[in-house]
């Protein structure tokens, strides 16, 4: 008896078995694939070349999936719509592989294998890693003494950052609610494990961990309870649905408002914009400094291209009921962001107060909401966002692997004054991190006026000139204390014992040496990761 | 592709002095230098190579290559020289060498610094270079704001005590300026690709149809930046503070090249994309072009360090050459174009020598100073010579072109014109009595030190004033190459000189008066 007539028999519906692409999601699979290997090599592989196999093994991977999200890059669909756009959903709908999500791919994960490499970095402290040798132990216990004697070493870090890396990419082309959810966590929970491995001030860093998870965690729930809102209103977890009831106004105003405004809190929180910023300083402090770089690149990444797919694909419809909030938060974040940056003494906590202005002026771009009009090639918001995030991880990256190598006895020496008169001790390793901050603070020649300049152009389009204006004016400010540190370095005596610059081993040097290369080539010839961005074109629904 | 090779050829330089390797501490400080000179010399080589090409009679762009850049924001690479650009781009490759020369002997507060100071002084050329070529907005924004990296390195790390406020007081200042200037720029791309193709060459913008209020405020955003730059009353009070802490080199290319991009940039960009916006804010400018004349003057002449002092009397030399490019007569915008080269002539030669001054005598206040002539006669010489040019006494260069400033302005307006001429007075004042309480009388206790120019030093200097006499007799070569130029200006604004009034009238054709 076949399958069908006993459906029949039993007046069963059928049920079809899920059509899944997996060409097209291949590069989410490799990663997946060889973080669950991981999983397994640090149950078989032998502990004394352990970490050095992880290592490749998730560098490897990386690279495999990037090489693979090129071949999906070139071979997506063209989509002709009102807006040029290209690829298509997939998984039966969870997934939506267009232009801006594998762009996003491609970033996010160069900037893992970048900060795969930092990770990987054991030249620093000794011939081990920057993360604590036993995570388990109490802080100044004899047992954490027993791991240091013991040299012991925590490689699961490679595939925690794999599952957190997957997350991301999954958060980047999630299309419906539900499977956008399932992606914030699965980046979350490893990042907050990871934040509290540091192997020096474990204290500050598991501090910075339990914040970090319970802050998350209470961002991750206003989140789903706006998913929750946002089915009831629409009947729906996919955002093209949700994106016909908001434009059909089909239930009650307030049930839709409520559903806009608790996701923005959530993915708010995750960007670092104000007023949901205040685990950023915290965070970025206490982590490993290799962890630091990874969130700030890559998380900032994911979340701000989930931002971009649920607010103009599924809320694009009520676009003028939150263009004016987020106008506010984008003015309040890139302001406190500026301002409270100029009196950190921390170069961590520096970086990561300007992380929020950086939050802001993307947010910038995003009310713009300037989609762009068909056949004319103007940089939209969706593209000069995605170019704002590419330079804003690489100079990020670049600059955190330079806090790792300047040193004391008591391990990095983040606190600023430590940091006078470094270009004359160091006049490459101090040059390659004013680079870094003259990126930031958008001066021309590097890869952050560009990236600037984008943004400012998607919101003139969008019609918010007076934004920009308030914008540039933010940048000078925010400039300031860029400036402070690059006269802190090259300008003012040393004090005392200098800190020592470490020479760590090729894979930092080759990290810094990319970003410095590619936060000033992105300056000079933007043209081609411009062109790309601009090529991916609109999300597809 | 010569114009490119022109200001390619400062930023080569600069890159072999980064990685030339460092020598031992006596022997090897030589060898920068010397490749600095030699690189500014093959500059100014390459650009007389372009005058000779150049031809004078023709207002439009010369030597032009253009190439996209980054095709997403309509941005070329595009240069090209004009008779202004041509003058201004003269006046760098002419100032370089002679600063390159006279920064010999700089007391470095870092020896090891020697390289660095060379090969940012290059970059500043080459960069101030590609922004008077330059023939579209993005690549002058561009370069314009590139010009602060260096500059803000050579005030911070070559400077005196107080240099690292000086440095980050004048790059937050600009700034500013420049990134008001950014939001403009912004504008500019977005209006332009409401119609059509989006372009930021300037031949493209010229007629772009923008509407009265998006002109005004885009103008306003241009005009920021380079009132900063230039400096115009009351948004310069960076430049005495940078002019003090930086050494005389650094002055030179601060107040005598890139303070000129301000000026240059009003006259090429502000008046030939936003004309009817120029014309409406016309008052106000020249109103504060006035001030500046005075203000400037006035507190040069209370000042006790001659650095602020030379500082401020550039701020009322920058209020006649704002007063003349918004006065709109061909007369003045040409007297205004050969004062910006003449005042970088002038002001190079006042900052060269004061900084000798300075340095042998270990202090900048000029009550340290009195009866130098009886020691360093030839010194104080080129002060006086240097000084009276400054005062734009007949004879030397800088007096045409302020006549031909105020000339210009009569025509326009009496009240400003009679006011600025105050400057003049004002100017006598603040050179002579600076020079008499230096230079003559008994020398001073402590002066004793200041020991006559040496030969590195007068060959350093003559250049320039044997240029500020040349020109103050005949100045005509430059205004055939400038006037052209101007007059295409002019015509774009839409204005036409006023016919000169006679009490007896004659049969003037109305083209006819151009020079002086």
């Amino acid at each position: 008896m076949s399958i069908s007539t006993l459906a029949a028999a039993t007046d069963l519906p059928p049920i079809p078995a899920a059509d899944i692409e997996y060409s097209l999601i291949a590069p989410l699979l490799i990663v997946v694939g060889a973080a669950i290997v991981g999983v397994l090599v640090e149950a078989f592989w032998p502990r004394s070349s352990r970490f050095a196999a992880q290592a490749v093994l998730a560098c490897g991977a990386i690279v495999a999936a990037l090489a693979d999200t090129v071949w999906v890059y070139t071979d997506l669909d063209r989509v002709e719509a009102s807006l040029t756009a290209r690829g298509q959903v997939a998984a039966e709908g969870a997934l939506s592989i267009d232009g801006p999500g594998v762009f996003g791919w491609g970033i996010l994960l160069v900037f893992g294998l970048l900060s795969m490499l930092l990770f990987a970095e054991r030249r620093l402290e000794g011939g081990l890693s920057a993360f604590t040798g036993r995570a388990a132990d109490a802080p100044g216990s004899p047992a954490e003494a027993d791991a240091v004697q013991r040299r012991l070493e925590h490689s699961e870090i490679f595939p925690l950052a794999l599952f957190a890396l997957v997350g991301m990419m999954l958060f980047a082309t999630a299309n419906d609610l539900l499977t956008m959810f399932v992606a914030l966590e699965v980046l979350s929970l490893p990042l907050y494990i990871l934040c509290g491995l540091a192997r020096r001030r474990r204290l500050l860093s598991q501090e910075a961990a339990l914040k970090y998870f319970l802050l998350g965690a209470f961002s991750s729930v206003f989140f789903l309870y706006g998913i929750a809102l946002a089915y009831g209103y629409s009947g729906s977890f996919e955002l093209s649905a949700i994106d016909t009831a908001v434009t059909n106004r089909t239930d009650s105003e307030t049930l839709l408002l409520a559903s806009i405004a608790l996701m923005a809190v959530g993915l708010l929180f995750k960007i670092g914009a104000a007023p949901f910023h205040t685990w950023t300083p915290d965070v970025y402090q206490g982590a490993p400094t290799p962890v630091t770089a990874f969130m700030a690149a890559g998380t900032k990444a994911a979340a701000f291209l989930a931002l971009l797919r649920v607010f103009y694909v599924g809320f694009g419809g009520a676009q003028w009921d939150w263009r004016p909030t987020i106008v506010a938060i984008a003015i309040v974040t890139m302001f406190l962001g500026a301002v409270v940056s100029i009196s950190q003494t921390d170069v961590k906590r520096m970086l990561a107060y300007s992380s929020i202005a950086h939050a802001g002026f993307l947010l910038v771009g995003f009310v713009g909401v300037y989609a762009g009009v068909a056949g004319s090639d103007r940089v939209t918001s969706v593209s000069s966002i995605l170019f704002y995030l590419a330079v804003y991880g690489l100079s990020s990256i670049g600059a955190f692997a330079i806090v790792t190598l300047v040193r004391d006895s008591g391990g990095e020496t983040t606190h600023l004054s430590k940091w006078a008169g470094l270009g004359r001790t160091s006049p490459l390793l101090a040059g390659s991190f004013a680079v870094f901050m003259l990126s930031f603070a958008g001066i021309p020649l590097t890869g952050g006026f560009i990236g600037k300049w984008g943004v400012f152009s998607a919101a003139y389009s969008g019609g918010f000139w007076w934004l920009v204006v308030i914008g540039v004016l933010i940048s000078a400010l925010a400039a300031y204390f860029y400036v402070r540190v690059i006269v802190l370095m090259f300008f003012t005596d040393p004090v005392g014992d200098g800190p020592t610059v470490a020479v760590p081993s090729p894979l930092t040097t080759v990290v810094i040496v990319v970003a410095v290369v590619g936060t000033v080539a992105l300056g000079i010839i933007p043209g081609p990761v411009l062109d790309l961005a601009q090529h991916a074109g609109a999300f597809v629904r | 592709m010569i114009l490119s090779i022109l200001a390619a050829t400062p930023i080569v330089g600069a890159l072999v002095l980064a990685v030339l390797p460092r020598g031992s501490a006596t022997g090897g400080q030589m060898r920068p230098k010397v490749v600095a000179l030699a690189v500014s010399l093959a500059t100014l080589v390459l650009s007389l190579a372009v005058l000779a090409q150049y031809e004078p009679g023709d207002g439009g762009y010369q030597m032009t290559e253009q190439h996209t850049w980054i095709a997403a924001f309509g941005a070329h690479y595009a240069v090209g020289v004009n008779g202004i650009a041509i003058t201004l781009v003269l006046l760098t490759t002419i100032l370089v060498p002679i600063v390159v020369l006279a920064s010999f002997d700089d007391r470095l507060p870092d020896p090891k610094g020697t390289h660095a100071y060379f090969a940012w002084m290059l970059a500043v050329e080459g960069l101030a270079l590609g922004a008077f070529m330059s023939m579209d907005v993005f690549l002058f924004y561009v370069l314009f704001e590139a010009t602060l990296i260096p500059l803000y390195f050579l005030i911070g790390s070559f400077g005196g005590p107080r240099r690292s406020y000086a440095a980050v007081k004048f790059l937050i200042y600009n700034l500013v300026g420049g990134l008001l200037m950014l939001a403009a720029i912004v504008g500019l791309y977005v209006v332009s690709s409401r119609q059509g193709d989006a372009s930021y060459l300037l031949s493209d913008l010229k007629n772009l149809d923008m509407g009265q209020t998006t002109e005004r405020l885009l103008f306003l955003g241009f005009m920021a930046a380079f009132a900063i730059k230039a400096p115009l009353w009351p948004l310069h009070t960076w430049l005495p503070d940078a002019a003090k802490e930086s050494t005389p080199g650094t002055s030179v290319l601060m107040v005598s090249v890139v303070d000129k991009i301000g000026t240059f940039g009003m006259i090429t960009w502000c008046l030939n994309l936003f004309p009817e916006a120029a014309d409406w804010a016309s008052p106000v400018i020249i109103a504060l072009a006035v001030v500046s004349i005075v203000y400037g003057a006035l507190l040069a002449i209370g000042q006790d360090d001659i650095r602020r002092l030379i500082a401020f009397t550039s701020v009322s030399h920058f209020g006649f050459i704002i007063l003349g490019i918004f006065a709109f007569t061909s007369t003045s915008m040409a007297g205004s174009t050969l004062y910006m080269f003449n005042h970088g002539l002038s002001t190079a030669a006042l900052f060269l020598v004061t900084g000798i001054m300075v340095s042998r005598r270990g202090s900048a206040r000029i009550s340290d100073f009195g009866g130098v002539q009886r020691i360093a006669p030839i010194m104080s010489g080129v002060l006086l010579l240097a000084g009276l040019s400054s005062l734009s006494l007949p004879g030397l260069a800088p007096f045409v072109s302020e006549f031909l400033v105020l000339a210009g302005t009569f025509t326009v307006s009496i009240p400003a014109a009679a006011v600025a001429t105050l400057g003049i007075v004002l100017a006598a004042l603040y050179i002579l009595i600076m020079y008499q309480r230096t230079m003559t009388g008994p020398l001073a206790p402590g002066a004793e030190g200041v020991t006559e120019l040496r030969p590195r030093e007068i060959a350093a200097l003559t250049p320039a004033i044997m240029l500020i006499i040349g020109l103050g007799f005949f100045p005509q070569p430059v205004l055939t190459a400038i006037n052209p130029a101007v007059d295409a200006v002019v015509t774009h604004l839409g204005k036409t000189d006023p016919t000169p009034r006679t009490p007896t009238p004659i049969d003037v054709p109305s083209e006819q008066e151009g020079g002086h």
